[in-house]
């Protein structure tokens, strides 16, 4: 399968001196979800903010459909791609149902396709819309305003999801049962993702692959198994941290 | 005498819906350019701020030698109440676009908005309430300050005020001075009730 997002070699310095991401090289198939994990500060959040040209590599390419993050447009490739962070950001003087249409009333859709995307999208994450299309996002639960955060990401139909903590705030029923959802979803619409958690069962529940940051340097990639029998010192704290 | 003082009242709402109309499109734009370019705000505040500490008396008096917009008048008078207008709009603006909660500016632009997709779907938006609490604060300056405008010709309700210092009648004062107080909390009771619809609920 090819690399549908490929970073090579990337890092990223500001301009005080600090290094946020050294010699990062990764690569996203297609279909995949791979996820980012590492303590606060690791750096996971800029690898994903480089995705989506939030970031630009100060050193190496960053690589989303073949194209580099500074070839694209970046209101192009963010149009393209879902992006959802934690509490959703969902824009609090707009309903449900703007929150979700924007992007697609960015990109001059008719008013009736935007109405009946966004019924199709508030039923693909279990809020009829006939009960919550109306609604603001403070009238909504922590796990529903995710729910609606998850629809606005999908509503252009884009072949690439960002996720960054999405389900950080949640309960741990609620967590559990949206990580179970958004792995179904995004195995039956075949999307590509990268999904930022600080949380190695949550990595594991919901990607194929995951990736341990820590200081801004890759420590180890590979599927959980794979991750839980590594014998480095660091990625072995790690694992042993997040086991019950 | 009561038409008189419609006439005068009058003269008074339009000398201030005038002003604040022309400061709101000075301070607005300029409040959102501020919020682009940081650098520039300490001076602009700065500006804005020294301009509000000339005494309103004086600053209508230094005007009036000012070729363009100086004179004696309705003009003149304009030019001093708008540069008076202008801080508290200013300020608003700058802290109501600066206060909108950065998750959900980095959700717009996640998303693809460009920075003027953002600015009129969301931070505008997000801060009308704030803007308009600034423009409410120098409304009910402004109608107080724009009694002052009679001692430039420029008419108001400072009319019968400067009349009544003259012929110490405190009845003639009054005649200005209540219709102005009225004014001032109409105008401030009708700017919070608007204020109010627009805040975004939490």
């Amino acid at each position: 399968m090819a690399a549908f997002v490929e970073l090579a070699e990337v890092s990223v310095r500001l301009e005080d001196g600090r290094t946020i991401l050294a010699d990062l090289s990764l690569a996203v198939a297609e279909g995949e979800t791979l996820a980012l994990i590492g303590r606060s500060g690791s750096g996971k959040t800029t690898a994903l903010r480089l995705v989506n040209a939030l970031v630009l590599p100060t050193a190496g390419t960053v690589r989303v459909a073949g194209r580099t993050t500074r070839e694209w447009d970046p209101i192009r490739l963010r149009r393209q791609t879902g992006y959802v962070i934690q509490e959703g950001g969902l824009f609090p003087h707009l309903t449900v149902a703007d929150n979700v249409g924007i992007v697609p009333l960015l990109e001059g859709w008719t008013a009736a396709r935007i109405r009946a995307r966004v019924t199709e999208l508030l039923a693909l994450v279990g809020l009829p819309a006939e009960e919550f299309a109306m609604r603001r996002p403070h009238e909504l639960s922590g796990g529903q305003r995710q729910r609606v955060g998850v629809a606005r990401a999908l509503a252009a139909d884009p072949p690439l999801l960002l996720l960054d903590e999405p389900f950080g705030a949640l309960d741990p029923i609620t967590r559990r049962e949206l990580q179970r959802e958004f792995r179904a979803l995004t195995r039956r619409l075949g999307k590509t993702a990268v999904f930022v958690t600080h949380d190695l069962t949550e990595a594991a529940r919901v990607a194929d692959r995951m990736a341990l940051l820590d200081g801004g340097r890759l420590l180890a990639a590979g599927t959980a198994a794979e991750l839980v029998a590594h014998r480095d010192p660091v990625v072995r704290a790690f694992v042993e941290a997040a086991a019950p | 005498m009561t038409g008189e003082i419609l006439a005068r009242l009058g003269e008074h709402v339009v000398l201030v819906g005038m002003s604040m109309a022309l400061a709101a499109a000075v301070a607005i734009p300029l409040g959102i350019v501020l919020t682009r370019r940081p650098a520039w705000r300490r001076p602009v505040l700065g500006a804005a701020s020294v301009v509000q500490t000339v005494p309103s008396l004086a600053l209508f008096g230094l005007l009036i030698p000012l070729p363009a917009v100086g004179g004696i008048g309705t003009r003149t008078a304009l030019v001093a109440l708008t540069l008076y207008s202008i801080l508290p709009v200013l300020r608003n603006t700058v802290a109501g676009i600066e206060g909108v909660d950065a998750a959900v500016r980095e959700a717009g632009r996640g998303m693809g908005m460009t920075d003027a997709q953002l600015l009129r779907r969301v931070e505008l938006p997000l801060a009308a309430s704030v803007i308009l609490a600034g423009v409410r604060t120098a409304t009910v300056i402004d109608i107080g300050l724009a009694t002052i405008a009679a001692a430039i010709g420029a008419g108001g309700l400072g009319v019968f005020i400067f009349r009544g210092l003259a012929m110490l009648d405190n009845a003639t004062i009054l005649a200005g001075a209540l219709p102005a107080a009225v004014l001032a909390l109409v105008a401030d009771g009708a700017l919070g009730l608007l204020e109010r619809r627009l805040r975004p609920a939490r």
